[in-house]
């Protein structure tokens, strides 16, 4: 029933000579153009939301601010200030590590827990894969303020120590530093990382490890030669996906980041805001997203190479 | 190692990781809905008593429900939208062999990647240069871009899992084009439209950054929720506020996952 109608969907398919028009005739006959037609209000959207907004931020940012306006004579000006001033490269050295080590903390952590469900769980795989990406899907917001409410002056941590009489007074380190943005990066874009790893975990044929371990490797040497290599696109996916968002996280530092975690995306949001230089905040995006480009192009190239000589 | 093969092996240690992964990742937030009970305007330990007082408070005000019926309006038409275009956009990627396929879908995913503040003073720029007034409307648009990802991930499996044969055997017995759509494509994809139309609402209703930059004179939920956190003395009602979003987001999240995932995986086994 399903093979036999084909012959005739073909014939059908071949004679359009009695159609009207042309066009329906070219649209007929081109897959690709019939594709391109049905995709054309999706890509329209996005171009106008994405191409556009960038082409128009990439002018503004040879603008410079006059008064209340702006003096739209093309100067390289921003780029220069950018360059020179060392706040700018300061504000983006400190994003880059702090996105750095938060992505590498998540790597690291939900590695594990991506490998138990592929490889231990066996019955209601879909239940723990929704129930550790369910957070993920909650407002980012409430989840970064609940780590306000943890890390606080008088938060949890503090109150619950000093209530059990551990501490005297609270510990000032935990709110407004680098570390609780890193903690609360880490902990927010989790699902990041356990999905891709998970996927790439989950492909790895089976037999191969039975044959590694047949062949005499222990379940470590296993582990290094066989799995982990195999799952390394899992875990680059993962790295990018936290890496470039978070570099340009605003919300994260500006609640809890204070002075010392600020970063580059609460920059950009003074320009855009109470400093009102929006040709300036204009130059910093898009040289943060030169640097993020530069950064995961190297990154990239760097796992390539490593990967080369493994196998 | 002589007790079957090594994947059936059992392991305690990672068992226990796994479990401790999970309640790291969940205590945090069930924090937010624990203090929204306390019976004290400050936000610590010890526990001062159980209270339903701060969600009377809110219920008796005024700019949450406008803030509510903002989120919602948008987050109603952006899922519409991005659904109706995830459902077009999946569709020819899967249908049609199409030059430079991979650098289309990767085109739709970029979102996903680049940091959000980037797109939304993108967006602001051009707006104002448009010379368009910020508005709600806006905050749609910027939640439409960073929704689509989203509704084409969510149904790119449902069509890739799709049997063509279905379709054509629908032609075969003398159905047009748009109604074998209707009565054949679009019921077998219906889960992952039902569970994308889920997922933008949620992301809609909860997302911050873009509406940040693209707001205008009638704040969403979570840009009310942004304002109220400068005064510590609202913070009770914040959390209140908050534990009831949380336990909405779970919830629509959980029945589209759900849906999402249960369909595709009968669609695997039964054929």
């Amino acid at each position: 029933m399903v093979d036999t109608p084909h012959p005739n969907r073909q014939a059908e398919a071949g004679a359009p000579p009695g159609r009207p028009s042309r066009l329906t005739a070219i649209l007929h006959r081109s897959e690709a153009l019939r594709g391109y037609l049905l995709m054309s209000p999706t890509l329209l959207i996005m171009t106008l939301g994405i191409v556009i907004p960038f082409l128009i931020l990439l002018v503004m940012s040879s603008w410079s601010r006059d008064g209340f306006g702006f003096d739209t004579t093309p100067t390289i000006n921003n780029y220069l200030r950018a360059w020179s001033e060392p706040v700018f490269g300061a504000l983006l050295t400190r994003s880059f590590w702090i996105s750095g080590v938060a992505t590498v903390a998540t790597v690291v952590l939900c590695y594990p827990m991506a490998y138990y469900v592929a490889f231990h769980v066996h019955r209601r795989k879909m239940l723990w894969i929704i129930l550790m990406t369910l957070p993920f899907w909650t407002s980012y917001l409430l989840r970064v303020f609940a780590w306000k409410v943890i890390l606080g002056y008088e938060g949890v941590i503090n109150s619950g120590l000093m209530s059990l009489g551990f501490i005297e007074a609270p510990l000032e380190f935990l709110l407004y530093s680098k570390e609780a943005v890193i903690i609360t990066l880490a902990h927010a874009w989790a699902a990041f990382a356990i999905l891709p790893i998970y996927v790439s975990l989950e492909k790895i044929d089976r037999s191969l490890l039975e044959a590694a371990t047949d062949l005499g490797d222990g379940p470590v040497r296993r582990f290094l030669r066989v799995t982990l290599p195999l799952s390394m696109p899992g875990v680059i996916a993962a790295s990018f996906l936290i890496f470039i968002p978070t570099t340009g996280d605003y919300i994260t530092p500006a609640l809890l980041g204070g002075p010392d975690g600020a970063m580059i995306g609460n920059f950009i949001q003074l320009q855009f805001g109470p400093v009102n230089n929006w040709p300036m905040g204009a130059t910093l995006a898009i040289v943060l997203m030169f640097w993020i480009a530069a950064v995961a192009l190297a990154f990239l190239l760097l796992t390539r190479k490593l990967q080369e000589r493994l196998t | 190692m002589s007790q079957g093969t090594y994947i059936k092996r059992h392991n305690r240690a990672l068992q226990v990781y796994a479990v401790a992964f999970l309640i790291v990742l969940y205590v945090p937030v069930l924090f937010i809905p624990l203090f929204s009970f306390n019976d004290s305007v400050y936000v610590r330990f010890p526990l001062e008593g159980f209270t339903l007082q701060w969600y009377v408070e809110l219920w008796s005000r005024e700019p949450v429900w406008n803030a509510l019926w903002n989120s919602v309006r948008v987050g109603a038409v952006v899922s519409v939208i991005a659904t109706i275009l995830g459902v077009v956009a999946a569709r020819a990627i899967t249908r049609y062999r199409m030059p430079g396929k991979t650098a289309l879908v990767t085109f739709i995913m970029m979102p996903l990647v680049i940091p959000g503040i980037i797109f939304g003073v993108a967006l602001l720029v051009l707006l104002s240069r448009m010379g368009v007034p910020l508005s709600l409307y806006t905050v749609g648009l910027g939640h439409l871009i960073f929704c689509l990802p989203f509704a084409v991930a969510t149904l790119l499996p449902r069509f890739e899992g799709f049997d063509p044969s279905m379709e054509e055997a629908s032609m075969d017995l003398g159905e047009n084009g748009w109604w074998t759509f209707w009565r054949v494509t679009f019921p077998m994809v219906f889960p992952g439209v039902v569970a994308s139309l889920l997922l933008t609402f949620t992301i809609s209703f909860d997302e911050f950054i873009m509406a940040f930059f693209l707001t205008g004179t009638d704040p969403t939920l979570p840009m009310y929720i942004w304002g109220q956190l400068r005064f510590p003395q609202q913070f009770p009602s914040v959390l209140a506020l908050s534990a009831l979003i949380l336990i909405a987001s779970f919830v629509l999240v959980f029945v589209a996952q759900w849906i999402g995932r249960v369909g595709l995986d009968q669609n695997r086994e039964t054929p």
